[in-house]
């Protein structure tokens, strides 16, 4: 019955935090009120949206509503015209612009430095896109390398380009990475469940001991502890919490304190 | 993460389903499906780099690779793939992914009977699991004639080789549009129609079997 219901589109405040499969159909408030009023002329400015709604990732426009092209929970965020978008596990990533990324340095083209960041072509760097950096003073970068970076293009029909460096000039933490620690890939899903504000697990591990911890919106994590095995260690967790519930993922961390 | 179903849709039954997802870790997306005895293992890559030979500079390139249990793929896999491959172009938004190729790659574990909508429905869990913009989900429905003119829903592979007819649609979620159809023997037009009708019913359950299995992956986070 559920499905029948689907067809002809729900609310889309009645879908939040639930699952939506590509093809639902969400109706929005005002679109009810459309409905209500049928082919009537509005001419009153009371009747105006208040904001512009925000379409995010997995959602379409389509004539009524809102399409869902992906699958995942229903998420909301209220405030002005209020945003709407998919929270989907996915692997693989897409570039998007403004996206801290971890890329690897694939190779030196002239000017630009090729990197791998994960989709589905190579990101271009400049050379001049780094603090400090001018036409005599080139920053070290080598192949295999890998940086941290924001990007300012990423869109289908484009390269997408990556800099070092804030609106500023400054760093603001972006660079070339150093040279030890360790480099591993988790589903976006967990990428974004880590970066979110006051990140449960991410305060946790930091009771355990310090360590190093660089996130890319791709998926790639960077760690760098005092030692190996406490660098492997941190991996072994983050890469567990894919799986594991937060009780589990509690008691792992507490036999790892008690030792 | 199994979802195990069985309905009665009138005589017609489909055999017990079940469904994984992500179970391969290098794939984008992966999905195990099974349907009675007969079960398909997909993976997924893409949108990834495409070869200068194999892009298109409007839309994403598909390509769909069905291996046999033994042995190498033939022309009878060739045709399938030709036939999976424009249900899933049907459905999926290709042209938000210029210039990249997808790879879809099923295996079939096990054949009983139904195979082409088992591979249909592994098939769009793999596109679903991989999270790739699609307009709307399809999904497999094979249908077997008998001798006397009873239709059977979801034949066995037993049922298939006595059967008059088989036929096999892929239907889509929006509105139970019919994607692709694809006979094999003789029956009447009004036969033909039959199926479909019943085809576009058994749909329904199977799309409620999706959300069910969708259902049951995201509420482990």
């Amino acid at each position: 019955m559920a499905a029948m219901a689907m067809e002809r589109g729900t609310a889309a405040e009645a879908l939040v935090g639930q699952v939506v499969l590509p093809g639902d159909l969400l109706l929005l408030p005002a679109h009810y009120d459309e409905d209500a009023e049928g082919e009537r002329l509005r001419l009153s400015a009371g009747t105006a949206p208040q904001g512009r709604l925000l379409c995010g990732p997995g959602l379409r426009r389509s004539g009524a509503g809102l399409l869902v092209t992906k699958c995942g929970l229903l998420r909301h965020r209220p405030g002005g015209g209020g945003a709407y978008w998919v929270d989907s596990q996915q692997k693989r990533y897409v570039p998007v612009k403004g996206d801290h990324v971890i890329g690897i340095v694939t190779a030196k083209a002239g000017d630009v430095f090729r990197l791998d960041v994960g989709g589905s072509e190579p990101a271009s760097l400049s050379y001049l896109a780094f603090e400090g950096a001018t036409k005599r003073n080139r920053p070290n970068v080598q192949v295999g390398d890998l940086i941290y970076g924001q990007f300012v293009v990423a869109n289908k029909d484009m390269e997408p380009e990556m800099v070092c460096i804030d609106s500023s000039g400054k760093s603001s933490g972006m660079g070339i990475i150093g040279q030890d620690g360790f480099l591993f890939k988790v589903s976006l899903g967990l990428i974004r469940k880590l970066l979110a504000p006051k990140c449960e697990i991410i305060q946790e591990l930091s009771q355990l001991y310090p360590f190093e911890l660089v996130l890319g919106m791709n998926g790639r994590i960077w760690v760098k502890a005092k030692t190996v095995q406490q660098t492997l260690i941190i991996v072994n967790i983050l890469e567990a919490c894919e799986y594991m519930t937060a009780e589990q993922r509690k008691q792992a961390l507490a036999k790892l304190s008690g030792n | 993460m199994a979802v195990e179903m069985e309905v009665a849709d009138g005589q017609c039954r489909l055999r017990p389903f079940s469904c994984e997802l992500g179970l391969l870790s290098r794939p984008d997306g992966s999905a195990a499906f099974l349907q009675g005895d007969t079960s398909v293992l997909a993976g997924l890559y893409g949108p990834a780099e495409a070869k200068i030979s194999k892009e298109l500079p409007d839309r994403a390139a598909l390509e769909v690779l069905l291996r046999p249990k033994v042995g190498l793929p033939g022309v009878l896999e060739r045709s399938r793939e030709q036939l999976l491959r424009q249900t899933c172009e049907a459905v999926l938004l290709g042209v938000l992914h210029p210039r990249t190729a997808i790879s879809l790659v099923l295996q079939v574990l096990s054949d009983a009977g139904s195979l082409l909508s088992c591979c249909l429905n592994a098939a769009c869990m793999a596109l679903l699991d991989a999270g790739l913009p699609l307009a709307a989900l399809f999904c497999g429905v094979t249908y077997a004639l008998q001798p006397d003119g009873a239709i059977l829903l979801d034949p066995t592979a037993r049922q298939e080789q006595e059967a008059r007819a088989v036929l096999t649609f892929a239907i889509a979620s929006s509105d139970r549009k019919v994607l692709m159809a694809t006979t094999k023997g003789s029956c009447s037009v009004e036969e033909m129609q039959q199926c479909l009708a019943a085809a576009q019913r058994a749909a329904s359950t199977i799309f409620q079997f999706y959300r069910d299995s969708v259902r049951r992956r995201y509420s482990k986070n």
